[in-house]
This record gives structure tokens, sequence and C-alpha cells, in this order.
């Protein structure tokens, strides 16, 4: 049923993330799909990486490491933009529509009164991508 | 500094050279929620600007007797007192400057010798114009010139005690009024040319190579690791950045104050509102608004946008003068008036053994002091959007290019109106400087729309360099971070909106002015320090011919 599954990721919160990332390597698995790690960087250096080039390989590797762990295909795909905070939730929409997956799946948190305000990542990108979301809380 | 072997670090695109430090970016951060908001801050130096930003505020506003005047004699002591210091300075880094341009040292790319421009010219032309001087250009384009024109004219006075009482720069040029116009324009442009923007030019390139070369965190401490090593992330470093927050924040907020009083009487003169504290607090609100707005929106869909629409309607508005002012008198007038200000240039930036004591303290000494204080913020911002050009196109569109265009701006707006004033139109010597500007459209046709387009630019003008600002203290605040919570860039800027509106109801916004320029003193002593680095940091730069041309080691 699906052929390629985004899997949006914050190298600098990995730990938080573990839930999302098993679920969406059981629903590989299971559909014998592949999985595309996103995480979206910045050109100036971050508590991830020093420069946009060191980004992708912490990326690649990280999508090797899982890879080799879990027996699913796994790719990486690092996107830089100039301002990621903001960036973020359109950047992720468009490159899931890219890299053409058919399904994101997604960590999130549990919606509270700041979400009227600020809409989290995961609200935003369920609420503007064509494609099927899966949020993980 | 290390190698690329010895750091483990992977150079940036291309031949570079990172300097090793086992300081993580972001590790003295407290990452934390608030409330229902996520918070992530560098430890020290958030709360304690942010918490001294109040105190100050308030002590201000309940001492306003006492406090007000020692500011302000803090600020008069210090550009008077080390007039020579200043003036010496803003001339070491406009020669640095020259110097990179021509040296060898201008082929090393920022960003590594294969990185690619992020912006276009276009766009990053307008947001380094934007943030460095549009305000400014939009009240002093008028008015200095015809103050500098005018004190010329007037020649030189003395006092009793045998100094000095006149304003003019130099020796002034007494009765003559073709002299007295070249000298005005070129001590106009003196103030607004190549020393200004050779400030702001030497704070962006230090930041942008310790950033993107070094791969430092993002921040006014990573300038100074080549002097002070690893200290920098300890309180040396604090220190920097909280004065460059503070610096910030004040500079902003009061010229965010000002501003609304000024744009309150552009609004009376254009429109008949009145000029009142309800009308001013709207307008802060409105400003803080529009800027949260563009806050929100991000770098790219904010204030880059806002940073081009404004350079169109500033260009428009220029083009404007040029064809339905005096036309030919404006062409030749660029081309007298850098002459001029290429002649009188060496006199001007003497700092020692000059008469001139009203006008090298009063104007020039204040007018570094005031760049300076404003380097930090404006430098940061310019270092951010500049990744992935070569060290010489760098200096050449952050000096040069502005330069000319100051040189088109003053010889248009001011020459114009000193051509109105010499023909007799005393409206605009008379009038205050907020409308100088409205009373010199009002002498050609289609007033109502140009005042508009006035007022429009001087508005957004504001808001790109509030939402800019708030961009930057949040960067510095979060320890050089760029991906910190978009809460945190609202808190600045509303922040930011609070204090110009205490400050303006409370009065207060002069003597705080006052302080933020005071802060250019100790800045001064710090950027002379950035330029030992930069050279040093240059150095160790492998040199890049083309953007995918294989990087040559020839240096090392």
């Amino acid at each position: 049923m699906y052929q390629k599954i985004l899997v949006p990721i914050d190298l600098a919160h990995a730990e938080k993330l573990e839930k999302a990332i098993q679920t969406a390597v059981d629903l590989a698995s299971h559909y014998k799909a592949e999985i595309c790690f996103l995480s979206v960087g910045s050109n100036t250096p971050s508590q991830v990486a020093h420069t946009p080039k060191e980004f992708e390989q912490k990326l690649s590797a990280f999508a090797k490491e899982q890879s080799e762990k879990s027996g699913v295909v796994a790719k990486a795909c690092a996107h830089i933009t100039h301002d990621p905070s903001v960036d973020l939730s359109k950047a992720l929409v468009a490159k899931a529509d890219d890299l053409e997956a058919d399904l994101i799946v997604m960590a999130t948190h549990v919606p509270g009164i700041a979400d009227h305000i600020f809409t989290s990542h995961g609200g935003y990108v369920a609420s503007h991508s064509d494609l099927s979301v899966m949020l993980v809380r | 500094m290390g190698s690329e072997a010895d750091t483990g670090i992977e150079s940036p695109d291309g031949a570079a050279n990172p300097i090793d430090t086992d300081y993580e970016i972001g590790q003295d951060n407290i990452q934390k929620e608030i409330g229902p908001f996520g918070l992530d801050v560098h430890n020290p130096v958030f709360l304690i600007s942010g918490l001294s930003i109040v105190a100050f505020v308030f002590l201000t506003l309940a001492f306003q007797e006492s406090v007000g005047p020692m500011f302000n004699d803090l600020r008069n002591w210090l550009t008077s007192t080390f007039d020579w210091f200043f003036l010496s300075v803003a001339n070491v880094f406009v020669v640095l400057c020259l110097f990179l341009i021509v040296s060898p040292l201008g082929r090393v790319r920022l960003g590594g010798a294969d990185a690619t421009p992020d912006y276009s010219y276009s766009g990053w032309f307008a947001m380094l114009f934007a943030a460095g001087m549009g305000i400014g250009l939009m009240f002093y384009g008028v008015s200095e010139p015809i103050s500098h024109y005018s004190s010329s004219f007037g020649g030189m006075t003395f006092g009793d005690d045998g100094l000095r009482t006149d304003w003019a720069p130099l020796g002034a040029a007494g009765g003559s009024e073709g002299a007295a116009f070249d000298l005005g324009m070129a001590a106009t442009i003196f103030h607004w040319g190549l020393h200004p923007w050779a400030i702001y030019a030497t704070v962006a390139l230090a930041l942008a190579l310790f950033s993107f070369n070094k791969g430092l965190p993002l921040t006014m401490r990573s300038v100074f690791y080549p002097i002070f090593g690893e200290r920098v992330w300890g309180w040396t470093g604090h220190v920097i950045d909280i004065l460059a927050v503070f610096a910030t924040l004040f500079g902003l907020a009061t010229s965010l104050g000002f501003g609304a009083e000024q744009a309150n009487a552009g609004l009376n003169f254009l429109f008949g509102i009145p000029v009142s504290d309800v009308s001013k607090v709207l307008l802060i609100i409105g400003i803080t608004g529009i800027a949260l707005i563009s806050v929100l929106a991000g770098l790219d869909a904010g204030v880059k946008r806002l940073s081009e629409i404004n350079m169109v309607l500033a260009a428009l508005l220029l083009l404007f003068v040029v064809l339905v002012g005096p036309t030919m008198d404006i062409i030749k007038g660029f081309f007298t008036s850098l002459v001029a200000y290429v002649e009188y240039l060496p006199a001007l930036s003497n700092p020692v053994g000059r008469v001139d004591d009203n006008f090298r303290q009063g104007w020039t000494s204040f007018y570094w002091a005031w760049w300076i204080s404003w380097s930090p913020f404006v430098g940061m911002f310019i270092a951010r959007v500049s990744r992935g050009r070569t060290v010489r196109e760098f200096i050449t569109c952050v000096l040069i290019i502005p330069s000319l265009v100051c040189v088109l701006w003053m010889t248009t707006f001011g020459g114009t109106a000193v051509h109105m004033v010499q023909e007799g139109v005393s409206a605009i010597a008379e009038a205050g400087l907020p409308i100088k500007l409205f009373t010199m459209l009002e002498q050609m046709p289609l007033q109502s729309i140009t005042s508009f387009l006035g007022i429009v630019l001087v508005i957004v003008f504001f808001v790109t360099s509030s939402d800019s600002g708030s961009l930057v203290i949040d960067t510095i605040t979060a320890g050089g971070k760029v991906d910190a919570p978009v809460p945190q860039r609202v808190f600045w800027c509303t922040f930011e909106g609070l204090v110009a509106i205490a400050l303006l109801l409370g009065g207060g916004l002069g003597s705080l002015q006052a302080m933020a320029v005071s802060t250019g003193f100790p800045f001064a002593i710090v950027l002379l320090l950035a330029c030992y680095s930069i050279i040093q940091g240059l150095r160790s730069e492998p040199k890049a011919v083309g953007a995918n041309s294989e990087a040559t080691d020839d240096n090392n």
C-alpha cells in the first residue's frame, strides 16, 4: 500500500523520536516500503553540525545505522533552509511531495493551549499536506 | 586551530580551516517548557540581559531627573574626550576593508571554497541596506546637507575665549555658495559613506568568517576566539554578548520611540493627525504588530520580502526626485560631490590637530559612536545573509556600492533641498527635522503621492529594523542557535515595543539613547581586537578563485 515513508527527524532530539521511528520501521517492514529520514537544517553552525555538509553526513550515518538495526531500506534527505524555526513545517510539506513519499510518520506532542497560537509542526503538516500523515504522540 | 584531519569536523563546502574546540553549540542553554511554550536560551546571557534591561528601564523612569543628565553627560564626555579615538578607529576599519579588497586574502570564500551564495544580489543588497541605514537616510537625507551647507556658508565665528562657536566642518566656506555646497555635501557623505559601512563590514565579516568557515556559533563572542581562546565560552564571552544585546535592544527601542515621534509629526503634517501620546503609542503598536507578522513569516517571507519592497519604493522616490527636480544639477552634483568627498576626505577623517571642535565632536564623533553601537546588530544580520560570497565580493558590496548609493541619495535629496534653500524657499530650512523631507516634496508636483510614499518607507524601514533586530537578539541570547523556538523572537519583538512605549510615556528616550550610543566606546575597543581576529582568521583559510574551483592551499 505504501512505497515510501517519510520520517521527519531532528538529530538534536533523536532520543525523543524512538516511538515514531519504531512505528515507521514496523509499517515499512509490513508494506515492504522504504524509509526516508528527512531533516531540516541551517547554514549556520548548530548543535547538530558545524556546516551543512557535516549535517548531511550525520544524517546519512543515522539513516545507515537505523537501516542496519531494523533491516528496512532507509535513506537520508537533508534539507537546508535560511530560517529553520519558521521554514520547517512548510519545508516538510514541500519535500514530501518532491520525494514522492506516500506516507508521513512523525512525532509530535499532545496539543496544548499554545497550539492555538503557534501550531505544532505535526499539526501543520497534517493540515497542509495532501499525503496521509500519521502523528505519533 | 588545527587542520581538517585532526579536528574531526568536516570542513564546510570545499576547503576551509575550522577551529577545533570542545564547545558544543547550545551546551549552556536551558531548554525548558514554561507554561505552554518551549524555551531554548543561553543560560546567563538571556537572563542577565533581559533582567538588566528591565531594571534599567525602571531606574530611568524612577530617577529621570538625575539619570537623564547623567547619561547625556557620559555620552558627551565620551564623544568629546575620545573624539580622536573614534575618528582613528573608524579610519582603521576603512583601511582594513580597502586592504582586504586588494589583498590575496580577499579570495577567501565565506562558507568554504565551494560554498554558493544563499541570496541573489538584489535580495542580499536590499536586506543589508534596509538593516544598515534605510531609516537614517529618510530622516537625514534632506536635513544634514542643509545643516552643513548653512553652517559652512555662515563662515567661522569665534567666542570670547577664542574657540570656534560655529558648527561648520573644517575651515568653513564663509560667503561662497559653491564652496559651501561642496563642503556641506562632502561632510554629509563623509558621515554616511565609507566609514559607517566599513564599521558594519568589519563586524559582519568577522562574524561570517568565524561562523561559516570556522564552525563557531553565530554570536559576537566567537569573533574573539583567536584572542581569548576557550575563555570566550565563559564570562569573557558572556560579557561581550550581553553588551551586544544591550546596545541592540536599547538602540532599537529608543529609535523606535523617536521614530514614532517623527512619524507622528509627518502624519500630522500630511493628514492633520494630532501629535499626542495616543497617536505615538498606536504607531509603536502598529509598527511592532507588523514586525510580529514579519517575524512569524520568517527570514525569507518576512524581512527579505519587506526589504525588497522598500528598495523598490525608495528607488521610485529617488527616480521621481531626479526626474522632476533639477535633473541636470543632480547628475552634475553627483560627480562634483563625489569629487568633493574624495578631496576633503583626508582632512575630515584626520583625528588630530583640527580647529572645528563642534563639528568634529558634535557630529563626526557622535556619528561614529552611533554606528559602532549599531554594528553588532547590523553586522550580525549582514553576516547571516552573506554566506557563499568571497571576502572581496563581500566588501565591495557592503562598502563600495552602499557608499555610492548614499552619495546618490544625498545629492538627490540634500542637493535638491539646498538648491531650493538657495532659491529662497526658507520653509525647508525652518521645518523641524522629521518633516524636512515632506516640506521638500511639497515644492514638487504630486506631493500627496510622494509624501505618502515617504511615510510608508519610514514605517516599513522601522518594521524591518524591529524584525531583523529581534532575530539578532534572539540568536545571541540563544547562544548562536538560529533554530530556537519562534515564540522567543516574538518575545524580543514585543519586549522592544514595550520598552519603547514605557520610555516614550515615562520620558527617558533621550537618556537611554545616549546610553546606547555610549556603548559605542567599549565596542570600539572590542572591534579593534576583532580586526586582529579577522586577519588571523583569514590567513589560516585556504583561498578560492571561483565558486567551484579546486581550492589552492598556497598560504600555508
